[in-house]
């Protein structure tokens, strides 16, 4: 990469940074946010539902 | 064609043809058919998000250009990755996900209309797609049956119908789930390609500081010195040493140096290539409706890590293989040029593929290239046909009961058999569907990326502002295409045929991206109108955002 000037040199390194950022995030919250709040409130939405239609 | 040959063919298609069938069989609802069930694994929304954005035309296309202009073009792998991956699933992935579970919607027409109680804006999007994308998915459609009909030594009509029904059997039958299994071979296949493209390219060169050290040389020799005098006028428009010229005077410098500040080049480089593009990329309708196929934020976590990695493989190893390549033909054809030895931007890489690579590798570069239009097209079928299906027909009939798995399954059968019919008719790509996918992505993001992300974060937001910032968006990106920017006005020809020039205005300002002065606009309206306007209720409001 010696032969690159400094811009092109910046582009290829925050090229590289990016794509380590995207397997850092990727691995540190690899199994965060399985369970969200809003899957809650839907699950409790969903059964709400279901009960309403059993009782209709 | 030997045997091994036909037995990979048949092998792909009868894989193509497998997963479109487990789409089918998985799809159950409408649900299944326009989002893919909201449970898509990481790993297939990822790639099936990455192959979608990049198609046939981004890898031979773009790396003309790179073989043109040089690195410089790294600028746009670097916006790919961080903005196209990582603020596009970080930031935005998530919320658009979460809102458009709460809104039931199915389609970005559809999450833009709810969001903002708009029949309107719904209609409105839908109508932007199968204006536009039909040009988009053309352009795709003829650059992959170019390749297959170039390779296989068949009828380029007939190499269309057999393509397109390919493509037409397992998104009608499988729906997005189809199309995103299918997807993420097809990403699989462009990945493994590009990966031993890079390796077998260093190694031709004798690795990775010596291939980029020969070409500032190659530039001395066969840029500089070779037309430091002669005149562009002096010169065949179009040819190899035109383009080399042209680029001289547009300030570029070397392939591994950046073009003069705020020339014409950098402003093409850093505007059209880098912010059209990149940014671009955001508002794209096929990409968004992505987010909404995955069931909580850990997949999407996931899929960033291989959307960058896979993000890289492509634009960055065909910017670095296509700057490349100048050495490789200095060294090996007679001291020329990528331009001088393929004849032009559009044939260096297959021109380089069939000359510098191994027999065995062109075959599986090709399955690369078919697969990055089959990836993108069948998406762009998808999005059109939920276009047509879900936002118009069933919108203008919403007091009617439809099957909107029927409506969009007829709607996909409509668009395609435009899509292919121009393709059909226009194999030799008038100036309109040449430029679609810039003219594409400058309007999706003026028109729709304003009102997207401020949907998602801004509770403040109003209907009126969002139409007011969308029609904007429409209108100046539209003017700038057609009466000022020097590439769409001068191809599209309307400037010219009313005003008798070109471009309306002059200097380097024609060089400036249609997405840098509307974005900013319809971004500016959308604010203001907001501000001027009534707000959205506080229950609609809480369905939204859910608190």
């Amino acid at each position: 990469m010696g032969s690159f000037d400094f811009g092109v040199s910046l582009a290829f390194w925050l090229t590289m940074i990016s794509t380590l950022l995207c397997v850092y995030y990727g691995v540190v919250n690899w199994n965060k946010g399985a369970s969200s709040k809003m899957d809650k409130t839907v699950e409790h939405w969903a059964q709400e539902e279901q009960k309403i239609e059993e009782e209709l | 064609m030997g045997v091994l040959e036909n037995i990979i063919i048949i092998a792909y298609l009868a894989l193509v043809g497998y997963l479109g069938f487990l789409g089918y069989k998985k799809t159950k609802s409408t649900e299944d058919y326009l989002l893919a069930g909201r449970d898509t694994h990481p790993f297939i929304m990822a790639l099936s998000y990455g192959a979608t954005f990049i198609s046939t035309a981004a890898i031979v296309g773009f790396g003309g250009v790179a073989a043109w202009l040089g690195n410089s073009l790294l600028w746009l792998t670097f916006f790919n990755i961080f903005i196209g991956i990582f603020v596009a699933f970080v930031f935005l992935g998530n919320p658009t996900r979460k809102m458009g579970y709460r809104l039931d919607a199915h389609t970005f027409p559809e999450f833009l209309g709810k969001r903002y109680e708009s029949k309107f804006i719904q209609i409105f999007g839908a109508i932007i797609i199968l204006l536009f994308m039909p040009l988009y998915a053309t352009a795709v459609l003829i650059g992959g049956t170019q390749f297959i009909a170039l390779y296989f030594h068949v009828d380029y009509h007939m190499a269309l119908l057999v393509f397109s029904i390919i493509i037409t059997a397992y998104v009608i039958a499988g729906g997005l789930k189809g199309v995103m299994f299918t997807d993420a071979l097809q990403g699989s296949v462009m990945f493994i390609a590009m990966v031993i493209l890079i390796v077998v390219t260093f190694n031709a060169l004798g690795g990775v500081s010596e291939a980029f050290s020969k070409l500032d040389h190659v530039w001395n020799v066969t840029v500089v010195e070779h037309l430091s005098n002669v005149g562009l006028k002096e010169l065949k428009p179009g040819s190899p040493d035109f383009m080399m010229k042209l680029s001289t005077l547009w300030g570029f410098e070397g392939w591994n140096k950046m073009p003069q500040f705020l020339s014409n080049g950098w402003l093409f480089v850093i505007t059209t290539i880098t912010f059209g593009v990149g940014i671009g990329v955001l508002a794209q309708p096929q990409l968004i409706v992505r987010f909404m196929t995955v069931k909580s934020k850990r997949e999407l976590n996931r899929a960033v890590l291989i959307g960058g990695i896979f993000i890289l493989s492509m634009t960055g190893i065909i910017f670095i293989v296509g700057s490349l390549t100048n050495a490789w033909y200095f060294e090996f054809n007679e001291g020329k040029n990528a331009l001088q030895s393929a004849g032009s931007i559009g044939k260096v890489i297959p021109h380089f593929i069939n000359t510098a690579m191994p027999k065995w590798f062109a075959f599986i570069f090709l399955f690369a290239l078919i697969s990055a239009a089959m990836s993108t097209l069948s998406s762009q079928f998808h999005t059109m046909g939920t276009a047509v299906g879900r936002d118009l027909i069933e919108q203008i009939n919403s007091k009617k009961e439809l099957n909107s798995t029927l409506v969009t399954r007829g709607g996909i059968i409509l668009m395609i058999i435009f899509s292919v019919s121009l393709a059909y008719f226009f194999d030799k790509q008038p100036a309109i569907i040449a430029r679609s996918t810039a003219i594409f992505f400058a309007l999706c993001a003026s028109i729709f990326l304003p009102s997207f992300v401020a949907g998602l974060f801004w509770k403040r937001v109003t209907k009126t502002g969002a139409i007011a910032s969308m029609l904007t968006g429409f209108v100046v990106s539209a003017f700038w295409l057609l009466f000022v920017h020097f590439k769409e006005a001068k191809a599209l020809g309307v400037c010219k045929a009313i005003f008798g020039t070109n471009s309306l205005l002059s200097g380097k300002i024609i060089f400036v991206d249609a997405l840098v002065i509307a974005l900013p606009l319809s971004t500016l309206v959308l604010i203001a109108v907001s501000l001027m306007s009534k707000a959205s209720s506080k229950e609609h409001l809480k369905v939204c955002f859910g608190n």
